[in-house]
């Protein structure tokens, strides 16, 4: 299967197998007008399988989004069809607006305004909690 | 700003430095009687209470400070439907310092990102009780002497019992603390506590449904109060309220020396009859807690001032 290279735009590559139309999805990419694909099951050395996204456009990324799908994936920057910026996503420490709390208790149940903000309180386990009612995220990639 | 939202924002050191300057309140109660002259606490209650905001309340007065505030929702600006932010930002305006209890969990930490003035949570829905956690911690240090080496019982609702979430939090960071968590099944201690603060620092801790059978072991009984409030479920809650009673036979294996505490109110789970053991402690809870109050409120006026 052959896709273009992209001149000016973002690779995101090392996804784990079956979480890049997840990551598509979060990123919002399905509102953008460009250029997009999103190869999935490729073979890898390292990993076996992986998906990538590969974006014809120079977009800003939100990689907190990212790092909380699928911690360890490389996002490549790309202008004039060369890689000018490499770089490896790890677990971000806070979310805002990416993930929300069900919490009937919760603030943000009532007050639409508020950002939603979830701490990672466990690294290992992948444990993020509401800032405000310290519901655990139930979401799960 | 420095708030207090979560008991956990004060370090052992200024837990040390609260309860000292609670005992100096108790001993020269003249010497702070103008120490928050000109100064105002706003109460801001979302929710009823009674204990917790004439505490506060009196705390401010016995400082030299003036009140002022609200004790439902209904009159205030919320029942408008104003946001919590805009109230903090509000105010800011009228007062030095606020306490907030509102049923919402998270409530008074939005209050405290808006705010310009110092605000304390006087509780959070089931979530968070700080002053409440104060005035038990003033309790033990001076009934037992020491915040170390003591079995601490947990009796009753542990699933929505904030003050019960607090005080695991608080009591987890002294050494020697072992917890015997009693409750029915239903209302057992959340995962978030139990795996967050109990297994995380290794606690030893154990769970039982049987209070007579833990009742032998504990330097301190924590008794707590199935809250109509905090269930959905109607049937759930007259289910569960009476699952246990504290009365006299039940202390008969107790140690002499134990400490019976509640945050009050009760309803029925302690019988009048224990009132007068000289163990029942919970109507002196009620008297710390004003002395721990005064106490933040100074200490978090002294900082604003910095």
């Amino acid at each position: 299967m052959n896709i273009d290279s992209i001149k000016n735009g973002v690779v995101i590559d090392h996804i784990t197998a079956g979480r890049g139309m997840r990551l598509y999805e979060l990123l919002g990419l399905d509102a953008l007008d460009c250029p997009i694909a999103l190869i999935k099951n490729v073979g890898s050395k390292k990993m076996g399988k992986k998906d990538i996204i590969k974006i014809d456009a120079a977009i800003t990324l939100n990689f907190d989004v990212i790092g909380f799908v699928d911690p360890g994936v490389t996002v490549n920057i790309i202008s004039d069809s060369v890689i000018t910026e490499k770089r490896s996503i790890d677990i971000p420490e806070t979310l805002t607006n990416v993930i929300y709390c069900k919490n009937p208790r919760c603030i943000t149940s009532v007050e639409q305004e508020l950002d939603h903000i979830f701490r990672l309180t466990n690294r290992d386990e992948n444990v993020y909690r509401c800032i405000y009612c310290e519901a655990k995220n139930s979401q799960i990639f | 700003m420095r708030s207090l939202i979560d008991i956990l924002e004060l370090s052992t050191s200024e837990l040390d430095e609260l309860l000292s300057t609670a005992n100096d309140i108790i001993a020269n109660p003249k010497k702070y009687a103008h120490k928050c002259d000109g100064k105002k606490l706003a109460t801001l209650f979302f929710e009823p209470s009674t204990r917790t905001r004439l505490s506060f309340e009196a705390a401010m007065m016995e400082l030299g400070g003036n009140v002022l505030g609200f004790s439902e929702a209904a009159s205030s600006s919320a029942a408008k439907g104003e946001s919590i932010a805009d109230t903090a930002k509000t105010v800011s305006c009228y007062a030095d310092i606020i306490a907030m209890r509102h049923p919402k969990e998270g409530a008074p930490l939005v209050a405290s990102m808006n705010a310009s003035v110092p605000v304390i949570n006087a509780g959070d829905g089931g979530h968070n009780h700080p002053t409440q956690t104060l005035a038990d911690l003033l309790t033990i240090y001076r009934e037992k002497g020491r915040l170390n080496n003591l079995t601490i019982g947990l009796c009753g609702d542990l699933k929505f019992g904030r003050t019960v979430h607090s005080l695991i939090n608080a009591m987890s960071r002294y050494e020697g603390i072992k917890f015997v968590l009693i409750s029915p099944d239903e209302l057992k201690i959340p995962s978030y506590v139990k795996n967050d603060v109990l297994e995380k620092k290794g606690i030893p801790y154990s769970q039982t449904t049987s209070l007579e059978e833990s009742m032998s072991q504990l330097d301190i009984l924590y008794m707590t109060r199935v809250q109509r409030e905090r269930f959905f479920n109607e049937e759930d809650y007259l289910r569960l309220k009476d699952s246990y009673i504290l009365d006299l036979p039940k202390l008969k294996n107790a140690k002499a020396d134990l400490c019976i505490m509640h945050p009050l109110p009760r309803v029925n789970e302690i019988s009048v009859a224990v009132d007068n053991d000289p163990r029942a402690c919970y109507f002196k809870q009620v008297l710390n807690g004003k002395y721990m109050r005064m106490a933040l409120i100074l200490k978090l006026l002294e900082e604003a001032a910095k």
